[in-house]
Parts: C-alpha cells; structure tokens; sequence
C-alpha cells in the first residue's frame, strides 16, 4: 500500500524529479501507468482466457445439450436443468461423490501423518540426512501417470512383487488389490499417499525449522517430555503451516485424475470412480459435455469452499 | 548457543548420542529405501524385458535392454514431444508472468491485490474443467492436435504458481535499484531485462523448473486435447501402452524410467530449486 501513495506523491518518474516543471503531469501519469499496465497485462489476458473462460464456459455448458453428433452439426441447443436432474438422478453420481469423500480424506490423513513425522525425524542430525531428505522427493516429482502405471504392475493379484512378498513372510499374498471392488479404492488411496508423503514432509519441515528453538530449549529445562513437547510447543507453532500443507493437499487429490486411470481407469465396476474421473468418462468418454461440466461445477463448488480456507490462512501468514 | 541461528537440528537433538545417531542414519536409510521401491521396480522390470506376465525377480540378471529398446522405437518421438511440449510451455509460462510479477511487486497499481488474489484462486481451479470448457473453443479455434494448443494449456499448469513465487521474490529488490536504472536513462522495459531479472534469476529458475515438471508430468490435457497421434507426449504414450501391451511389462517399464529421468536429472542438479519451490510457492 505505501507504495501506491509514495508513487502517486512523487510524481511522475524520478527523472523529472531533477526537472522544475514537468510538461503535464497528469498526461505523463497516465502514460506511465499504462506502460505498467504493459507488463501485467498478458497475464492478466491469459489468465482470463484459460482460467476465467472455462469457469464461465462451463457453467454455460451445464445447461446445454451435447451429443457425439454435437461436433458435427455444431449444435448444442440449451435444456434448462435436464443435465442437472440427469447426473442427480444417476446412482453413479452419489458412488463417484462418495468415493471422492473417501480418497481425499483418506489420502489427506495418510499422508499428513506420515509426512509429519518424517518431517519430525528428519530434525534429528545424522549422517546423510540432507541427502536422504532430498531423495525423498523423487516419487513426488514423476509424473504421476508413471506411478500409476508402475503400482499397478506392483499390485498385480498373481505376479505383482507386493502379493508374492507377503506370501513370503506369510501374510496371505493372495490380495486382490486392484481387482476387486471392495479393495480397489483403498489400494488408489494407499498409492496416493505414497505419492504426497514427499510434499508433506518437505513443507512441514521447513516449518519445523521456523519454530524458535527458545521454546525447546525452555521446554527441556522444565523436565519436558518429548510427546508433551510436541503437543504444547511443536504442533501450535506449525499450525499455519499445517493448515496450509491441509489445504493444498486437499486441493491437489479431489481432483486427481492421471492416478486413477492409469492405476484402474475407474474400475472395477465403477469402485474407483470419483468425481474427477466422472467427470472425464462424462465429457470425453460419452461426450456429454452438458453432464461433464455439471459435475465439473460441483467440483468447484467443493474446492471454492476450501479456496475460503486457504485464502484466510494465507491472509494471516503474510501479516 | 541460542546465537547460532541457522543450525540445520533442533537443539535438543544437538547432543545426541554417536550411538543414536547413526541408529537414526539406519531408520533414514529404511525409510528411503521403502519409499523409493516403487521406482527401483520400475528400473528393475524394465531390465527384465521377457518376463511377459510372469513374477519378476528380485534384481536383474544382466544388463538386458531390449526393453530400452523398443521403447525407444516405439515411444522416443512421444519422448521428443514432451520436450518440445515442455520446453515451449516453460518460455509461455516465463514470458507471461514474470513481468507480471514484476509489475505487481513493484509498480502498486491500483487493482493489484485484486490479481494476486485471482491468481491465487486460479490454482484452485480443477484441470478437468479446464479441459472440459477448453476442448470446445480449441475445436472452434483448430487448436486440437497441436503443439501451440499443448503448450499454451500446459503453461497454465505452471503460470500462477511461477507469478505468485516470484513476485514473493521481486517484492524484496529494493526500489532504490529500480530508480536508479531508471535515472541512468533506462527504460522501464530495460531496466526489467537488465536489472529485474538478473536479480530474480533464483526465482526464474525455480519457476522455470517447476512450469517444466508440471508440462512433462501433464496427461490431463495430453489426453483430452489430442484426437489424433499428432501430438502424443510420453504421459499419454504410456498409458496407451498399458492398454495395448499389458504383456510387455519390460517395455513399458522402460518408457516409464525414461520418463522420469527428467525429474531424477532436475532432482540432482537443482535440489535447492526444488526445495525452495515446493515450500515458497505453496506458503507464501
């Protein structure tokens, strides 16, 4: 803010500063201003057109008719509510809502706990720990389409490494992991957490590396123990953090897609199927778009929602 | 010791024990390992190539890599394609927002909070809509099956994120700087190409770095931009792969540490980047 009244106060730029009278002050403001304006403007463009235009596009469409022949006549007549009741009244609706609920709460919990206490860990000294810490990252940086395809093959029923090693230590081995649907879901959200483990510790840690080392050293005088120290000086120090990795982390899995595909494309029998991939299977398996952007909507919808929370923590982090 | 301000541990650990610390080297290690077994899996099928559906051993036998092989003829143009791809969506990415950043950190123009907060909601906008409002205009606009269409889809992966972390940066370069360019007779745009981005260069690369991983990771907008093969990156070549040629674990195993060759590259020669993208872009 001080910058906008030290700018409007100074005048023009600097340069007439040396000047007595500048020409027409207000002529050269505007001209500035536009010439900044410059800079900011192709994003602003871009963003309006691949950000704003969908949200609009999609709302629109939401009330509109598509068919396969839709791209051949290029009609798209508009049909009030009738995709809403349609995608309402679809028993595949409240299954994929449902398994969304599921795999982003359960994927959210799994990998904030482990990531938290991988974060902890990683306080301690130790031989290699900057390395080891940075490897750790790998399995969030592949594409994640490449996890999907190379769990799948690891929790293959019959020849995948993971069933023939609890067989091994007898623990069964005879899972089927991806292929049946009470078991599908929890093993895409058991390879999600796998894959946001990384995110989690790294954000997490760097906010345990916040906290003034004050307190612990206070803390150990008073006799402290470790749990006690962790529950009244660790986890209240991190909570904007927290709220943050939450946040995002939500963010990231309700609208996970590549994962779910590659690892079942939804299946079996529609066990995986979530919001996201609904949405998907709608527009571009059906091609009804008007069904797709409903349930697109609703996606946004629920992410507007937590967009509130992450905005005010945000809001509290910069003051 | 409270002087010492930037120690790595926390200082009740500081006095730890050998002993303890190399137990907790030990844990470390363990962790690892468990968590990176998936792509030792990956590594380790794709040098078994013949192993069709059967068990795959523990560790590869010799060097078989004929897996490699016909990966590369069947997926090294998709390979080609993703760079392409992500290499033209890294320059829209920096050319679009980092003089916006610029612009917004410094110039405190009315309506700028308004963007920043845009920008931040645009992150949260799921890619599937996007995709789903995009596809229409791209038919209208002859951009499906193009390589201007993927890349100025993929470079809204990383645009909003790249403008948020670097303007966190730019807001830091002192105004005195700016003026001082300016006084010397440069222009505004000189003074962003002379004195601005040098400055920010950690912040460039960083964003750069991650508008890169976004656009060679996307498969959301691969899949559902693309009708035809004219355009096929490696994401969307591997999960067709699956589909045709769930006996050939070998190849696709091959195309798949292909694919993530970039992010282990990126992982080693810019692991601070990394890092400081994964926090500053996410908390700030």
């Amino acid at each position: 803010m001080s910058t906008t009244t030290a700018a409007a106060t100074a005048g023009p730029a600097p340069v007439t500063k040396k000047a007595a009278k500048p020409p027409n002050p207000a002529r050269i403001r505007r001209r500035r201003r536009l010439a900044q304006w410059g800079f900011i403007a192709p994003a602003v463009i871009f963003m309006a057109l691949f950000f704003g235009y969908p949200l609009v596009r999609n709302i629109v469409m939401s009330f509109q008719d598509y068919s396969p022949s839709t791209f051949f006549t290029g009609e798209s007549p508009f049909n009030g509510t009738d995709n809403w009741s349609n995608v309402f009244n679809d028993e595949l609706f409240g299954k994929a809502l449902w398994h969304t609920i599921l795999f982003t709460i359960g994927s959210l919990i799994g990998q904030f706990c482990v990531g938290l206490g991988l974060a902890v860990f990683f306080t301690r000294r130790f031989p290699l720990n900057g390395v080891l810490r940075s490897l750790i990252l790998l399995p969030w940086l592949v594409p994640m389409v490449v996890s999907g395809v190379v769990w799948r093959r690891i929790l293959d029923q019959d020849t995948g490494v993971l069933n023939s090693f609890l067989g091994t230590i007898g623990l069964g081995g005879d899972t089927p992991w991806l292929t049946s649907t009470s078991m599908a879901l929890i093993s895409v959200i058991l390879v999600n957490i796998w894959i946001g483990i990384p995110f989690n510790m790294v954000i997490l840690y760097g906010g345990l590396q916040e906290v003034p080392k004050e307190l612990y050293e206070a803390a150990s005088l008073d006799g402290a123990s470790a749990w006690r120290t962790f529950r009244s000086i660790t986890l209240p120090m991190l909570r904007p953090v927290i709220t943050v990795v939450l946040v995002l982390g939500f963010m990231s899995t309700v609208k996970i897609l590549d994962l779910i595909l590659a690892l079942t494309d939804g299946g079996p029998a529609d066990s995986t199927q979530t919001l996201g991939t609904l949405t998907y299977q709608n527009s571009f398996v059906q091609l009804d778009f008007g069904a797709g952007a409903v349930v697109g909507n609703i996606l946004i919808l629920i992410s507007a929602v937590f967009a509130v929370f992450y905005l005010r923590a945000n809001r509290n982090e910069g003051k | 010791m409270a002087s010492t301000v930037r120690t790595p541990a926390a200082p009740t650990r500081t006095t730890g024990r050998p002993k303890r610390r190399w137990g907790a080297m030990a844990f470390g290690i363990l962790v690892l390992c468990v968590m990176l077994f998936p792509l030792y899996w990956m590594v380790n099928t794709a040098l078994q190539p013949e192993s069709g559906l059967l068990e795959v051993d523990p560790v590869p036998h010799g060097l078989d890599l004929s897996g490699f092989r016909s990966a590369l003829t069947d997926q090294g143009g998709n390979l080609l394609t993703s760079l392409a791809v992500a290499l033209g969506a890294v320059a829209i990415c920096l050319a679009v927002s980092a003089p916006a950043a610029y612009g917004l950190a410094q110039f405190g123009l009315r309506g700028t909070r308004t963007i920043v907060f845009g920008t931040l909601i645009t992150q949260m906008v799921p890619g599937i809509v996007i995709a789903n409002a995009l596809y229409s205009a791209y038919v209208d606009l002859g951009l499906v099956n193009s390589y201007a269409g993927l890349m100025l889809a993929d470079a809204s992966l990383g645009i909003p994120f790249a403008i948020v972390l670097m303007r966190s940066f730019m807001v830091a370069i002192p105004r005195e700087v700016i003026e001082a360019a300016e006084v010397d007779g440069a222009g505004r745009f000189r003074t962003f190409v002379r004195v601005v981005l040098p400055m920010s260069r950690n912040s460039l690369i960083t964003a750069g770095l991650f508008a890169f991983l976004y656009a060679w990771s996307d498969f959301m907008f691969a899949l559902t931009l693309n009708t035809t093969d004219d355009v096929k990156p490696i994401t969307l070549g591997i999960y067709q792969y699956i589909g045709a040629h769930v006996g050939d674990w070998g190849s696709v195993m091959a195309a798949s540490v292909l694919s993530a060759i970039p992010a282990a590259v990126l992982l080693v020669l810019s692991q601070k980047y990394i890092a400081a993208g994964i926090t500053g872009g996410s908390v700030k």
